[in-house]
Order: structure tokens, then sequence, then C-alpha cells
């Protein structure tokens, strides 16, 4: 099917700076309600607010692999043309509910997008172009994997407005594809990565696991060496994480499969950093790898706490629906099962299932969490641009944990702002505990607001205002 | 004796052979018992049993009057058993059979009144209860009063007993004598009680023979020594607490009566009372006009508290004093252990509920301690394991409150020579409750520990491994008997803190449940004793101070280190887990520093779930104890302290 404008901006969206990604967004968690504590209300939305993020979920797949736990289902009957109809209906409102005046970046995640006709792409990327700006150079990713990705739908795809694919290789050893239940040979996978990079030149990113049980370090760093022969400019490193639910679980459980040694984990990752490292890769996030600034944007987005709106069964967003003169930000996640979206978007033109708004110092602990598990980490203005009344030097300038982190070698508080070393962001987690306590402390200390009330009983406090709420 | 205890006939087959008993007998160094197998009970005829209704659950207004019951139609008995062996069983049927309850089918354990009791099927609280026995036309009252059959509470057994005049000695037929008979039947024959043995086939509760049962019991058992024109002596045996009416005393009286309104004394407390309220117990309590010499019941007297009315005080009319009975002595714990709220805001209620619980047990030592992993609480002396066990459960049960107990500990000792010491502690022996209290061996001539006398009974095929058990718990062979054809006698001296965690569960494992245990105190004895520091990366954690026997050290700090190391998360640098007395290091583990602690993904989609999981652990890190800056999870202490559960 033919979509003349889309197709006209492909074309010129070569010349894009920052480009290609990884994998899927982490879909499918059973949202959970959030501590509804302290709120904004009448606060100026934060900068950047009039743009976003937008991630589509395809949640079918052929077949389940053993490790996933993603909001996915293997249909008996796909009616796509339902399912188009709705991911259409759910973007317009949902934009139109956001407010934003332009989409940055567009995800195809799943479940296995790549089965998802190039025309169902199309369309929504053409609703998405009807109801805000997206630009010709906006980068739209597609989750593929490899068996769904012949030569002939990578090219559909690219004609539908995909231009930058992100394939599932997982692993280079076929033994290991069947532990995981993929349903590719490792020589599909090259075979897909040849052909996407023929046609996504510097646009292509590979997956690749590591941790499964029973491997080993040496022959894992062979086919990431191998990985990097074939490559293009973006990796992305995966460690296994055994996901209650899934066979792999079960069969780890049931003794079937050895439990995957963290230390060996440990090593892979410490060793596959130094091996991309050396293969002129940034690791500008904990998984993710990029030449030649092939950075891909619609993560970056995530991390930078920018805004998303998640389209499609169980995809969570974060946005202010401006359009409907909301000022907080909101945690949103749409209906998992995919029928019952479908009924939900057809009758109310949106399946979000829960809107949880998120409290000034809950976005700011986002944005820590977040912000430092990329290598620049939060800069000053960066962090200032969430919080103007509370530094990061203010949080974290006298805390003996941070000192003694600084002097551990693995958090950085300088001029530029905060971020792990090199050697931190192996156990960033770790860090964040401190950090986050340290972060909840400042808040609950930080000098309190003026603010007078006034005759009605309402408080005016001086810009940030939680004690307006606890007053009412 | 011979008593299968169930009714119906056709079950002849149940019957076991007294011939088995007097071989059994015969092997024990028991032959002037001999004479209670009296031939002539075989040739009885059939007792009528005339059930007394009339003083079943009577109006409590009545009072009853006592006084018909003179010295010579009163037997006081108890029943001794082996745990299981149908003690309580037989206590039902008795109670039925005079109809001091209604025969149902429901009647189990019906002495046993605490949910513990049923539920592992012991006695823990002495029970009495006084049957009206019809007897070639005399009524007789028998005073039944079932006591613990446990070694904890073998002070109260014995206390019981010098009630009695007489015991039942219940053996279940299956499983033979086993540890607690043999010790429990010493206890009788050092009272000079008469015995009569009562053989229990089968679990089926049938009831057979119970009449017989009680006939021998008027028979043989002589009715006690005691006078009513003397001036009241009456013996406490036991002692309850009710919220509305104060302490309940059960009394048995040596002389004298006792009536509402009479002045008491305690001998112990020298405390005057005066008395509000006499009667008996059938089992429940049923007023009565007067106690006279030789009956039994229960008195209350204003008392406040349990320990007002100790097991084994005499009380007497005031200003008519009289010699005490012999034998009191206040409880003594021999197991030491802290319990602790499982969250300190608990421990308001926790306190409640303890002090409650030890208005009726004052055996119960309680003193306030803290500890800075599990916070404030107490450290508590019981009798022994299975007390402290039954404490902690009827908490559970009876208050509903959780706790944390810390592994039991022994009381040991420490002879002092520092003069500074002496002088502190007012005294040159000190008795070593707590670990962190433990003097320095420069300061102390020697250290002593408490030894207990074991008996063991197994048969013959497991002594072997027995004695290798017996060996590493640093016991010391006393004696060895066949009792059998093939069951053994063991006697070992023990140190008690080597029994007190897990030997019977050890016995038990290796015997696979054949061989039975008991112990008796056995005084002190001198002990190479050391204190044992644990360490992480160098800095000593005070709640893991423990007093171990040099011997033991290595293998307890190692089995200290190993737990520590499973319940110590990895942290962003290496912990050395160290076990170290003095400045020697005898034990040690490490927990490697984390490499990797970052999830893989996190992208837009679920950060939700991954805040959610990261302040949940911030959160958990509050609870942290820190070990100089290593951070321990609060439940890491409780882990390598609480006791370990029964395998």
């Amino acid at each position: 099917m033919a979509l003349p404008g889309l197709r006209a901006r492909c074309r010129t969206a070569a010349t894009l700076g920052i480009q290609c990604t990884s994998k899927r967004s982490c879909i499918g968690g059973q949202g959970q309600g959030q501590d509804q504590s302290k709120t904004r209300p009448g606060a100026q939305p934060p900068p950047g607010s009039r743009s976003a993020a937008l991630y589509v979920h395809w949640p079918y797949c052929e077949k389940r692999c053993y490790y996933c736990n993603f909001n996915k289902y293997i249909p008996r009957r796909l009616d796509e043309d339902a399912m188009r109809t709705c991911l259409v209906q759910e973007a317009t409102t949902l934009l139109k509910l956001s407010g934003v005046q332009r989409i940055n970046s567009v995800f195809f995640g799943g479940g296995t997008p790549s089965l998802a006709s190039p025309y169902t792409v199309a369309s929504v990327l053409e609703a998405i172009a009807q109801n805000t700006h997206l630009p010709a150079k906006a980068e739209v990713t597609l989750e593929a994997n490899p068996t769904s990705s012949k030569a002939s739908r990578l090219a559909a795809f690219q004609v539908a407005g995909i231009n930058r694919i992100s394939i599932g290789i997982q692993s280079l050893d076929d033994t290991e594809l069947q532990l995981l239940g993929r349903t590719h040979s490792a020589s599909e996978a090259l075979g897909t990565l040849e052909e996407a990079r023929r046609l996504y030149p510097g646009r292509t990113s590979v997956d690749l696991m590591f941790g499964l049980p029973g491997q080993q370090v040496e022959p894992w760093l062979g086919q990431l060496q191998e990985l990097l022969s074939r490559c293009d400019d973006h990796v992305s490193l995966y460690q296994l994480t055994l996901e209650r639910g899934t066979t792999l679980f079960a069969q780890v459980q049931r003794g079937t499969l050895p439990s995957p040694d963290p230390e060996t984990a440990a090593q892979m990752y410490q060793d596959g950093r130094e091996v991309l490292r050396e293969a002129g890769f940034r690791q500008y996030e904990v998984s993710n790898f990029a030449r030649n600034e092939a950075l891909s944007s619609h993560n970056w987005t995530y991390w930078q706490g920018g805004q998303y709106i998640g389209v499609g069964p169980g995809a969570h967003g974060r946005f202010v629906p401006q359009g409907d003169g909301g000022s907080l930000r909101e945690a949103r996640i749409q209906t998992l099962e995919p029928d019952n979206w479908m009924k939900e978007v057809s009758v109310f033109g949106h399946g979000t299932r829960k809107r949880v708004p998120l409290g000034e110092l809950e976005l700011l602990e986002e944005v820590l969490a977040l912000g430092l598990r990329t290598d620049i980490g939060i800069t000053h203005q960066h962090w200032l641009q969430f919080e103007p009344h509370l530094s990061l030097w203010e949080v974290f300038g006298e805390s003996e944990e941070v000192r003694e982190l600084q002097s551990q070698g693995l958090l950085l508080l300088d001029p530029r702002g905060l971020r792990c070393s090199w050697k931190g962001l192996a156990v960033l987690d770790t860090i964040l505990l401190r950090l986050l306590l340290q972060l909840q402390n400042a808040w609950e200390n930080r000098s309190p607001p003026t603010f007078k009330v006034t005759k009605s009983g309402a408080a005016s406090p001086r810009g940030d205002s939680c004690f307006k709420y606890d007053l009412d | 004796m011979l008593a299968r205890l169930g009714p119906g006939p056709g079950h002849r087959g149940a019957w076991v052979a007294r011939a088995t008993l007097g071989t059994l007998w015969g092997r024990l160094p028991m032959a002037d018992l001999a004479a209670p197998f009296s031939p002539r009970l075989e040739k009885n005829p059939a007792f009528r049993v005339i059930p007394c209704r009339t003083h079943n659950y009577t109006d409590q207004t009545e009072r009853m009057d006592m006084s018909k019951f003179p010295v010579e139609n009163i037997r006081n008995f108890g029943i001794i058993a082996h745990v299981d062996h149908g003690k309580s069983t037989l206590a039902d049927r008795l109670l039925e059979l005079t109809g001091t309850i209604t025969k149902t089918d429901h009647n189990k354990q019906v002495l046993d009144k605490l949910q513990v009791e049923r539920e592992r099927g012991i006695t823990v609280k002495a029970q009495t209860a006084s049957l009206f026995y019809n007897y070639k036309g005399k009524v007789y009252l028998l005073n039944l009063i079932d006591t613990p059959g446990h070694v904890d509470f073998s002070y109260e057994v014995s206390r019981s007993l010098s009630a009695c005049q007489g015991v039942l000695l219940v053996v279940d037929a299956n499983e033979g004598i086993q540890a607690q008979t043999v010790a429990n039947f010493f206890l009788a024959f050092e009272a000079q009680l008469s015995i009569i043995p009562v053989i229990n086939k089968i679990s089926a509760k049938l009831g057979t023979n119970v009449e017989k049962v009680l006939q021998a019991v008027i028979e043989r058992i002589a009715p006690p020594k005691a006078n009513r024109e003397n001036p009241l002596k009456a013996l406490v045996f036991d002692s309850t607490f009710d919220q509305y009416r104060g302490v309940i005393a059960n009394v048995a009286l040596f002389d004298g009566i006792v009536s509402k309104g009479n002045k008491i004394v305690s001998a112990h407390t020298e405390k005057i009372y005066e008395v509000n309220e006499v009667g008996i117990l059938s089992p429940d309590e049923q007023l009565t006009q007067k106690l006279y010499a030789g009956q039994v019941g229960y008195l209350i007297a204003g008392m406040k508290d349990v320990t007002e009315a100790q097991i084994g005080d005499t009380l007497y009319l005031h200003k008519q004093p009289v010699e005490p009975l012999p034998g009191f002595k206040s409880a003594k714990p021999m197991v030491f252990a802290g319990m602790y709220p499982i969250d300190q805001s608990e421990y308001n209620n926790l306190k409640s509920a303890i002090e409650k619980l030890t208005l009726n047990d004052s055996s119960v030592m309680v003193h306030r301690d803290s500890s800075l992993a599990l916070g404030a609480g107490w450290r508590l002396g019981f009798l022994g394991l299975l007390h402290m066990e039954v404490f902690n459960q009827r908490l559970e049960q009876e208050y509903n409150a959780s706790v944390i107990l810390t592994t039991p500990t022994v009381p040991y000792k420490a002879v002092l020579s520092s003069a500074k010491l002496i002088k502190e502690y007012r005294e040159k022996e000190i008795t070593i409750i707590n670990p962190a209290q433990f003097p320095d061996k420069s300061k102390v001539t020697e250290y002593l520990e408490p030894v207990v006398l074991g008996t063991i009974i197994t048969p013959d095929e497991y002594t072997g491994k027995i004695m290798t058990l017996c060996l590493a718990r640093r016991a010391v062979q006393k004696n060895m008997v066949f009792i059998d054809q093939n069951r053994v006698m063991l006697k070992y001296l023990f140190p008690l803190n080597e029994i007190v965690v897990d030997f019977y569960d050890s016995l038990k494992s290796l015997s696979s449940g054949y061989a039975s245990f008991d112990y008796e105190d056995a005084g002190y004895q001198t002990a190479d004793l050391v204190k044992m520091d644990i360490l992480l990366n160098g800095s000593p954690v005070e709640e893991l101070v423990t007093i171990v026997h040099k011997e033991k050290a290595h293998p307890i700090g190692k089995a200290i280190c190993e737990r520590l190391k499973d319940t110590i998360p990895r942290q962003l640098f290496e912990i050395a887990i160290q076990a170290a007395i003095g400045s020697k290091i005898i034990a040690r583990e490490t927990v490697k520093a984390y490499r990797k602690n970052v999830l893989a993904k996190c992208y837009g989609g679920d950060i939700t779930r991954k805040m959610k999981l990261l302040k949940r652990q911030a959160e958990g890190k509050k609870r942290m104890r820190k070990v100089g800056n290593i951070e321990v999870p609060k439940d890491a202490f409780i882990k390598v302290l609480k006791r370990q559960p029964d395998k």
C-alpha cells in the first residue's frame, strides 16, 4: 500500500544524528498503584512536555520464547484489521489527550511487531502524522525477529515508514537458540542482519544475550566477536533474567537446567564491555552500545525522563494529559489482554486501564534511577529542569554515603553532574538504593516553601507546593 | 495389673501377658515391687460401678460436706507414664467410669485443658479430679492427681507425687518401658509410693478392665497418713491464676481442716492470708464447706501472684505453725533464651502476654534484656527445652503473640578471682545467663557448666551410633544395662548445653525414632569455656557473642560463619566473616563483592515495577544494622540466633 507522504519522509531520514536502538520496551508488568503522596497541582509542566516519544505494542508472537514474560499472545485467529483500527484509534486518542505538538520517535515493540503487516505500521504512523508533528527525521524503529523478517518484508517496512531495525539475534549458537525457544537458527539471524544492514545502513541494531544456563565466558566472547565482525553500529547486551512463569524458570527450578551463575555473567558483562569499547563502541547505557553516534534516540528519551505515550495492549506511558487540562505527569498502563483492550478502544477510544499521577518526589526518583543508567548520568542542567529548588549538590553534596561511593570509585559528583564510573555502572542497582534514600531524606528536609494561607483557606506557596494539597 | 482402655468384649487378643511385665520388672532393680502384683485381685468379682452423679457438676451454691470422707475412705494417687503411653486416656476413662464426667465419645484429655497439651498430647499443668466411687458399700473419695510427664516438669511431678500415696504407672505394651517411664518410676519409688503398673495395650481407647484399676487403687494404695485433729498442714502442689479471683492454689491436706475465713500462713513467704473459698476439683471447681486431712482440693486466699503460692510450699493456720513439708525448692531454670517481639511496636503487647502467662507459671524466670539486632526483649529462664517450647506455643496460641526466640543457652557459672569483680557482683561465684556478660579468663579461677544425668533406652542395634553421638556431645558413660533381650539402658553424664538444642532430634533420627531419652539435674562441673566473638571485617558483632566449650569452638564457629554467609547479602566490597577467640581466628567465610548488580532491561515500559522494587529494597536498607561499614539485615542475626527449626 503506497503511502506517499511517509515514503517521502523516509527518504529524507537518512541524515539523522542520533539513531539506532536496541530491544523492546519493558512491557507487560501488571501496573500497580503508586503512592499518590505529594502532587504538584498548578505547577508548570517541565520543559519538553510539548513533545514525546511514542511506543506501539504489537502483542502477538508465533511462539513463546522460553525466557520471555512480556505481554504477548499466540493468536489462534488474528483479526489484524481490527487490531490496526484500534492501534490507530488509541494513538489518535492519546495524542490528543497529551496535547503534544511533536513526536520525536516511534518504536514498534512487542510481541513480535515484524509479524504485523507493513500496512498496519504505515497506518499507525499516518495517524500520528495526522494528529501531531512527526518530523521526517524522527527515528522510527521496528523490532524484528529473524524468521519473520525476510528481505522483502524488511523493504516493505521501510516503505511503510520504518527507518531503524532492531534484530533479536540473542545468540549465535544454535543449541542456545533452542534452549531459549527461538524459532530461528544462527545463520538465519546473520542472514537477516545482512539484509537489514543493506536496507537500513547505520540504523540496524542487534541484541545479544548473556548469562544463559551453562553458558561459559570464552565461547560467549567468541559469539560477540563474530557478531562484531558482522554488525552495524548498535549492539545491546542483555543478561538473561529468569522470570517467574517462563519455561526456562521452571526448568531451572526443576533442576533440568543449571541455574545461571552470577559470577560468570558478571565476567561476561565486564569482558563484553571491554571488547565493545576496543571495537570503538560507546557504552551510552547499561545495556546499550553505539558507534558513529548511532544512539537510539527513542530509548534515550526514556532515560532522560522525557514523556512517552504507550499505545497498544499493556503499553506503559508517562505523560501529562495536557489536552485534558491536566498538569501532572501520569504513569499510564493500557489494558493487557488484546481482546479486552480492543473492546475498550472501540468503546472509549482508548484502553487505558490505570492512571497514576506521579508526585514530585516520585518523578525525581525516576529521573535519578533512569538517568544514572546512561554514561553521562544526570547533568546539573538536566536535574534543574525537573527540580529548580533543590540542586544535585544540595541533595548529594553532603552525604557521607555518596562520599563513600566516590572514594570507592563508583560514583562521580562534579561540575558536570552526577554519574556512575565505568565500574559503578555494573553495580548501579546497589548504588541507587543509597541515592534514593538520600534523595528522600533531602526531600523531607528541604527548606519549607514560604506560603501564606488565603482567606479561602487555600495556601499560596512559593513555587512548588505539596503543602497546598495537605491543607485543602 | 492389666488394663485395656476400652469397653467391649471380643478383644481378648489385646491383653498382654503379665509374664512379660514381670520379666521386665525383674530385670530392673525393683524386687520390692513384686508385692503390688497381688494374685488376689484376679479373683475378685466384677465391681458394680455406681456413678455418684449427685456429685457431678453440682450447683456451685451447694457446698459439699466433706467431713463424711474420713482418711480411711480416701485414696490419693497419680498416673505416670512415658509420653503417649495413655496416661490422659486412662484418666478420661476413670472419670467416665466414676460418673465424674458424662461418658461420651468426645472425652479426650479431659484434664488437659491447654491447647498446647491437647496438640502435643502432653500434660503441662498438674490437674486434679476428685472421683467418688462406691465399693463394697462404702463411698470412697479417690483423688486423681494428673501430673506432667516430662522431665522438664519433674519438680512439679515430685511435688504432685508427694500429695499421693500411690501411682498408676502406665506402660504402652507396644513400646514397653521408655526412658521417661524409668525416670518417673524412680520418682515414685523414691517417694515410697505404692506402684500399680498398668499395661495399655492398644490405641483403641476402649476402657476394658478400668474398673479393676479403680479397685486396685482402693485395695493397694494406703490411705493418706493424716489427722484431722492436728493443726492444718497443707501442701501447695500447683497453682493457677484467675484474673478475677487471684491465685487458685491446689492443696493436699496432710493434717487438720481448712475452711472459709481461716487465717493461713505461707511457710515460704510467711505472709498471712484469709481463706475466701475452699473446694474440690471434679475436675471443675466445686465449693465445699471445708477440706479435711487427707483430702485434696483448691483454696483461694487473696494471693495476687502465683509466686505467692509456690509449688512445694506449706500452708498452716495463723499462730499454729507446723514443721513445713520437706523438699521445697524454688524453680530452677536450666535453659535460657532471649525472647524478642518480631516488631518492636509489639513490645508492649508481648510484655503483657508474658506477664499474664508467667502469672500461671512461676517457674519461668524473666529478665529484661536488649540486643542491638533484636531490640528490647527479655532473657527467659525455663525448666527445660520442652518447657520453653510450651511457653512459646502458649504465647502464640493463648495470647496471639509472635516472637523471636534465640538459641537456648544454659546457666554457666564463673568462680571469680578478680577482687574488683567480686565486689561488683557481691559474690565469688556468679551465674552467667547472657553470653555478653561472660567475664574474662584473667578474672576467673574456673568456669563451671551445668551437667545432667541422661537416661537413654534403645534397641541394641543403635547402641553403637548412640555411643558415638554421646561421645561427640562430651558425655561420659556411667552405666549400660540390658533391660530385656534386645533393649539397652544407657546412662550418661552430659554437659547440659550439649543437649539443649538438637540432641533429642539427633537421637531420634539415628535410632529411627526408637530410642527414648530423659535426664535429671546433676549439678555443675568444671569446664574449659571460652567466649567466641564473631567479626565482620574485623568489627565484633555484639549480639553474636557465644560461650562455647573450647573443644567445640571450631565447629560451632564454622557453623555460625556459614549461616551468616548465607544471610548477609553481597555488598560493594568483600566481607570477611570470622569467628575468633580472643585474637585468634578459628573460622572464616567470605562474602564476595558484587560485580554486577544492575537490571539489564530498563526502558520506559515498566519503570514503575522497577522503581517499586528499588524503593522496597531501599526501605529494607533502613532496617539494616551497620557493623563497621557493612550492612547486615536484622534477619541475618535472627537466622543465626534463632533456634533452628526441628527437623
